[in-house]
């Protein structure tokens, strides 16, 4: 049997899914890979079911946005974790900020759930197919997703603040 | 030996088998010396008042020893964390369904101001919602921060006069919050 | 909710159900979601959480501070262990920054982490016991936790949120004092503990109460994203300090315990056991601590201490430089994970080259195992899942981000 490691792993997936891979990387030793976002579900089946690899463990799930990447500005990131072999991958997939869509993991992963709700929450990024993608953890009044770049941090309906002091 | 101390009778006319004072400063004394507060723990802040609450500080000694969970049998709102914009409504109802007379710390510098979240999801003081009567710097305030805060509750307590909830004053302050 | 999803009942149609409130404000919930219940007299036919009510934006705000700003933030996560998350948000930076700390720095970090376990473990434990009406523990085990905020305030100067550390070190070398504290701890905890655990451990009324409440499969729970106690408690032996040692765990010497049917018992025992394993780690730390410099050579990132940067001006340098945030930052993207007292807390960091991070994503281990609760919950009774969610020991601070 093959040394399980990142080589194998890359190797794995570039027999399966050669067009889809978009990159791959290794940055402080943990495969990166971007991969087409039409793809995930078949991916993360593939990681799950094969019979060496195992990763059957979704670490994390998060969102990220940048503004001045035409066409990408939008992106959520998987963290896998293969419990039996200690191996670790990244997915990261884009998707232009007029449709930020991607199909929901939920389906493999019962953690998936929640921290897609975050997501959407934060980003705005719909996870079609997801069986309750409401916000979680803002008000649901909220009209806007905060975590966008575009968008203040500040409570803009503080009146205690004179900013003469603060430079701003 | 005990060492357990009476607290000084208020200011009054003694005579053989008699003692007369106002009511207003018996009343008084018994309040202050009998709060029952209503922990309204949100984060860090919450865990410090458990510490205040357990064996080492033992809040109890100030007799609040009966934590009250319910609103309706509590005389103290002591709130202690961030509260949320999502928390915020749910703070004033809180308070709404306390009894008068009633009183509110803010304990911790995120429910007195916001604290070290100024974000768009952190209401900036409890003080935008519901009145407050002390406030205890700190984040988190130490236990000994906390009873010093409860103390000056207990001050506030024993001083306050019978007629100050139905002033006009005090009217126009639960007005303001929007509080018939 | 739909009719067919309520398979409890055989005849759904003349059932009536009821809807109970639990929370925000609840005293049982131990923090601040909102759990609504749909019962059938007193079995739990569906659970829906709402979370949120402490949220507190840590992710946007941790893109506009510096790194070193970043670490107070850390503390209020999960707050009843916050040198877990502090020391953990420090690696990371460090990995970013490729700077290897010291085996002194590490040690002392693995003593500061082991103490904060314990805590975090006890908060837990003895609030199970509270919740099934077994007051005294919790009054003996917070002794012991003044023992430890004594510990940390000696080390930093906080209790609670304890900001310990600096990005490349410790601001200090331990003092005297502190070992004396630590020393101490370690003769005064097995008593007291011993104590705590004749009361609950072999309890007739506790183990009825806790043996089968709550329980999860292994498989489930890893599906659900279990990592820490919880998961351990069904029998998986993950745990973070094992799998990818991080600050020289790999040169303790510890048992990781684990249960077997992942039921409320089981992740206090856990628990209890996982202390007493913290217990020796401590221990092996002091024996071996190693000599040398409580920090790495790294002046570009670690804030030089206070009487130097008056005295000496290439501190006073330096210090400016950090402040200011003049430092060299790569770009990059890194996840690192350490063991929190909830399990696997992850900080994953894309780095832009400035100085504040482009984005940071907490890994938090309660919001994602949280989500399990409906399904282990059902079918019981709702005081068995006030029990059940106390040994899940969420946090909300850690919940709500
Ligand atoms: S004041 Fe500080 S310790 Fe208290 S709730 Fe706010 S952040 Fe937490």
């Amino acid at each position: 049997m093959a040394d399980i490691n990142n080589g194998y792993l890359l190797q794995q997936l570039q027999e399966k899914f050669e067009a889809d891979i978009i990159s791959a990387d290794e940055p402080y030793g943990m495969l990166t890979i971007v991969f087409d976002k039409n793809k995930i579900i078949d991916l993360l089946s593939f990681l799950y079911n094969h019979t060496e690899l195992k990763m059957q463990f979704l670490t994390d799930l998060c969102g990220i946005q940048y503004p001045d990447n035409e066409g990408k500005e939008f992106g959520v990131i998987y963290h896998l974790h293969s419990l039996q072999n200690n191996l670790r991958l990244r997915i990261k997939c884009f998707m232009p900020k007029d449709a930020p869509q991607i199909s929901t993991v939920t389906g493999l992963f019962a953690s998936a759930n929640w921290q897609e709700r975050e997501t959407y929450d934060f980003y705005g990024i719909i996870f079609t197919g997801h069986p309750d993608l409401r916000r979680i953890l803002n008000v649901d009044e909220m009209d806007y997703f905060p975590m966008r770049k575009e968008y203040p941090l500040e409570d803009q309906t503080r009146t205690d603040k004179d900013d003469t002091y603060f430079g701003r | 030996m005990s060492n357990i101390q009476i607290s000084p009778p208020p200011a009054g006319i003694e005579g053989q088998g008699f003692f007369a004072t106002k009511i207003e400063e018996a009343i008084g004394l018994a309040r202050a010396n009998s709060i029952w507060p209503l922990p309204f723990a949100t984060s860090c802040c919450g865990i410090e008042f458990m510490a205040t609450m357990a064996s080492n500080y033992d809040l109890a000694r100030f007799g609040s020893e009966r934590i009250s969970f319910s609103p309706r049998q509590a005389d103290l709102l002591m709130v202690t964390g961030t509260i949320s914009k999502k928390m915020g409504p749910v703070l004033r109802q809180v308070y709404l369904q306390m009894a008068e007379p009633r009183w509110v710390i803010a304990v911790g510098a995120c429910a007195s101001s916001g604290g070290i979240f100024d974000t768009y999801s952190v209401l900036q003081g409890i003080d935008k919602v519901i009145p407050v009567d002390v406030y205890v710097p700190g984040c988190p305030p130490r236990p000994e921060q906390i009873i010093e805060g409860v103390m000056k509750i207990q001050e506030l307590v024993k001083t306050e006069s019978l007629r100050r909830r139905t002033s006009p004053e005090y009217k126009a302050l639960m007005a303001s919050y929007g509080i018939e | 909710m739909q009719q067919n999803e309520l398979d409890i009942a055989n005849n759904t149609e003349t059932k009536e159900y009821t809807t109970l409130n639990l929370g925000p404000t609840h005293p049982a919930t131990h923090g601040i979601f909102q759990n609504v219940l749909t019962m059938d007299g007193e079995i739990i036919v569906n659970s829906e959480q709402t979370l949120g009510y402490i949220h507190r934006a840590f992710e946007k705000i941790a893109e506009h501070r510096p790194y070193y700003q970043i670490t107070p933030l850390t503390d209020r996560l999960n707050y009843c262990s916050s040198p877990i998350n502090n020391m953990g948000w420090h690696m990371t930076v460090e990995k970013l920054l490729g700077i290897e700390t010291p085996k002194r720095v590490d040690y002392f970090r693995v003593i500061i982490m082991e103490l904060a376990r314990i805590s975090d473990h006890l908060v837990c434990n003895s609030v199970i016991g509270v919740d099934i009406g077994a007051l005294t523990g919790f009054t003996y085990v917070f002794q012991l936790r003044e023992r430890i905020y004594d510990i940390f305030e000696s080390i930093c100067g906080a209790r609670l949120t304890t900001n310990i550390g600096r990005i490349g070190g410790l601001e200090r070398d331990f003092s005297k004092d502190t070992f004396k504290l630590i020393k101490e701890f370690l003769v005064e905890f097995p008593k007291i503990f011993g104590e705590f655990t004749s009361l609950l451990e072999r309890n007739r009324i506790f183990i009825d109460r806790t043996v089968g409440t709550g329980p999860i499969s292994a498989e489930r729970a890893l599906n659900y994203g279990f990592t820490g106690p919880n998961l351990r408690a069904t029998g998986v032996d993950y745990d973070v300090r094992v799998m990818n040692p991080y600050c020289s765990y790999q040169d303790f010497d510890f048992t990781i315990p684990i249960g077997k049917q992942g039921d409320t018992f089981d992740r206090f025992m856990v628990r209890q056991q996982e202390m007493l394993e913290s217990m020796k780690i401590i221990k092996q730390a002091l024996e071996n601590l190693p000599e040398g410099k409580h920090f790495a050579n790294v002046p570009e990132f670690f804030l030089p201490p206070k009487q130097e940067v008056y005295n000496n001006m290439e501190a006073l340098i330096w210090h400016f430089k950090i402040v200011m945030g003049e430092a060299d930052v790569p770009k990059g993207e890194v996840y690192h994970s350490v063991e929190g007292g909830n399990g696997e807390l992850g900080f994953y960091l894309v780095s832009d080259g400035s100085r504040s991070a482009y984005r940071l994503h907490f890994r938090r281990p309660c919001f994602i195992y949280y989500q399990a609760f409906p399904e282990m919950v059902k079918g019981s009774t709702i005081s068995d899942a006030i029990v059940a969610m106390s040994s899940m020991n969420v946090i909300a601070g850690e919940l709500d981000a």
